[in-house]
């Protein structure tokens, strides 16, 4: 048997601005039925808070492709390699088990976390890590690396267990009425509010470094786009024509958001060069152009535009041109983005009175219905491509959902109140 | 049989670190100021008056009808309807009689769709009064317009009566 243990120096900054607030609440309302078995055995010596199996465990579980197993049915737990007898996890069918164990370095408190993956039925060694040493409250961080690393492992993606969602919460009517815009792990945990208004907050979008988020806020009758850094809590507003300013979109270098803008006639998409601050014309038909989004190689946007009637997802080149409509199914398409690797848009879908959320193949035009609400929205690819998050009407009041893009795993989250409008963040860049 | 191999990963490296460093604790809110609210004058609450008043504000002298200041509009539209069109007749005679006086047109739409492109939509209705204002002998120096979407309903709930108080322009007296 051979073991093999990497260390990994993967720098998680932490460091999130504003405090805590209300915690979303997760549910998985629809699981995988060919969902692999995987049993996390709890860690050797987790004398922090956080339960690092636990949390490994949760997460692969809220994925929809795994199931684990109840610690009452764990035959043993053991915590290194040769303690293992694969036959007490073939008795309870387990594909895969993870173990591990914790070190507290006494001076300075921090926590080190080393784990194993092993094949059951071949007895075989998939992984092995001694993650970086963390202090006992990021150990969820650990947690969530380590499961991303198993996911990648044995899916052949990669996991999204370490981003986070942007969304804006809000609450109370007339005068009372007040917008929030949060960060929080992609499980709920950890939100933090960025920026807090009694007047609407709208449409975050992470910058391609994770660094920032533009937004539009209004101020007395006026709306501005906002370039916020979430870690050093700089704000700055970029642009605040008269009319509307909205809709922004990071260009995939970072440097330059198309924006939608009116001041010039109706709304209209526009190019603006964040250095310099400089604008560029990109659509001028009647009517309303808006919802841009870039295709991942930065070549060409989609953008809902009413150039031929009602709203439907036309595309053009980022250096002008004609535009080229994309859809034709349904009375109205808006808001389309691309998925990560190019190849779909992900838009919302008005037809038989319902909004709903949809795939449309980019070379074929074909159209997969993904969602079934009425007033679905907003929809975020997750940067692994493989789910898509969206906002939905509750029982209680708009909340967040999430479906796979082959339709088949579906998780809700809710708290008090609003929520809307989710972004979900890109990965740690590797 | 243990073998030890290091791998040194370090992601987003000194950038990130000084990122973190470099983090303060303070509240962050500081693109908005929310302490005015002074900007809620706006007449939000405003949606039941369907009478019109005469010279209910203690600011009209003029004894023009002022007290309905928000005007509705159809699914998918912004073509003023009859009464609309007579609410901003009042407000043009009103900013003609008045030079120095402002208003801001606060456009609104019902939930429908998505969310950017309603404060398209709201805009357009915005406009719709703004040439109403105009036709009628206004100046544009005295009209802003912003618009405000689906994101400051009127009133809660999901069915048509809601969202026929939600299609909106709020006329507000600066």
């Amino acid at each position: 048997m051979r073991v093999l243990i990497r260390v990994l120096s993967l720098f998680v900054c932490l460091s999130w601005i504003g405090q805590a607030s209300a915690q979303l609440e997760f549910e998985v309302t629809e699981g995988l039925t060919g969902a692999q078995p995987i049993a996390i055995v709890p860690f050797a010596n987790n004398g922090a808070e956080i339960d690092v199996a636990q949390v490994i465990e949760d997460d692969l579980v809220r994925s929809g492709l795994f199931y684990g197993l109840a610690r009452g049915d764990m035959l043993e737990r053991p915590s290194e390699p040769k303690a293992i007898d694969y036959r007490n996890w073939k008795a309870v069918n387990m594909d895969n088990i993870v173990i591990g164990s914790m070190q507290t370095d006494p001076g300075s408190g921090r926590v080190t976390v080393r784990f194993y993956l092993f094949d059951v039925l071949r007895g075989e060694q998939k992984l092995g890590f001694e993650m970086p040493p963390t202090s006992p409250e990021n150990l969820r961080y650990t947690a969530h690396q380590i499961a991303d690393l198993i996911f990648e492992k044995l899916i052949g993606i990669p996991g999204v267990f370490n981003t986070k969602i942007a969304y804006v919460a809000s609450k109370g009517y007339g005068l009372d009425r007040t917008y929030a815009l949060m960060v929080a792990d992609w499980d709920g945990y950890n939100p933090r509010t960025v920026a807090r208004s009694r007047e609407p907050l709208m449409s975050p979008q992470w910058s391609p470094d994770r660094k920032s988020l533009a937004y539009v806020g209004y101020d007395r009758g006026r709306s501005s786009i906002y370039l916020h850094n979430v870690r050093t809590g700089q704000v700055r507003s970029l642009v605040s024509e008269k009319g509307i300013n909205g809709s922004p979109a990071w260009s995939p270098d970072g440097k330059r958001l198309a924006v939608t803008l009116s001041y010039e006639s109706n709304p209209d998409i526009y190019i603006i060069d964040i250095a310099s601050g400089n604008k560029k014309r990109l659509t001028t038909a009647p009517g309303i152009d808006t919802e841009p989004a870039w295709s991942p190689d930065g070549q060409n946007l989609v953008y809902t535009s009413e150039r031929g009637g009602p709203p439907q997802i036309y595309m053009v080149s980022a250096s002008g041109g004609s535009p080229k409509r994309m859809t034709f199914e349904g009375r109205q398409n808006l808001r389309a983005s691309f998925s990560p690797d190019g190849t779909q848009l992900v838009l919302v879908n008005l037809q038989d009175s319902r909004y709903r959320i949809a795939l449309l193949d980019v070379e074929d035009r074909s159209m997969k219905i993904l969602s079934d609400g009425r007033f679905d929205e907003g929809p975020s690819f997750a940067p692994n491509g493989a789910v898509i998050i969206y906002a939905t009407q509750g029982p209680q009041g708009a909340e967040l959902a999430t479906v796979s893009t082959d339709g088949r795993v579906r998780q809700r989250l809710r708290q008090k109140g609003d929520v809307r409008e989710p972004a979900w963040s890109p990965l740690l860049k590797k | 049989m243990y073998k030890n191999l290091v791998l040194s990963l370090l992601v987003g490296g000194s950038v990130a670190l000084a990122g973190c460093s470099s983090a303060s604790k303070k509240d962050s809110s500081a693109g908005m100021s929310d302490n005015s609210a002074d900007r809620f004058t706006s007449g939000a609450n405003d949606i039941s008056g369907q009478g019109t008043q005469v010279g209910s504000r203690q600011d009209d002298t003029s004894g023009l009808a002022l007290s309905q200041r928000t005007i509705y509009f159809e699914f998918d539209s912004s073509d003023l309807t009859a009464e609309g069109k007579a609410i901003a007749a009042n407000f043009a005679a009103y900013l003609v009689s008045r030079p120095t006086a402002k208003l801001r047109l606060e456009g609104h739409a019902d939930e429908r769709g998505t969310r950017e492109y309603n404060v398209g939509l709201g805009e357009r209705r915005a406009n719709a009064v703004q040439q109403a204002l105009l036709a009628n002998g206004a100046s544009g120096a005295q009209l802003s317009i912003v618009s405000y979407g689906e994101e400051r309903p009127a009133v809660d709930g999901h069915d048509e009566d809601s969202w026929a108080q939600n299609r909106r322009v709020e006329i507000v007296q600066l």
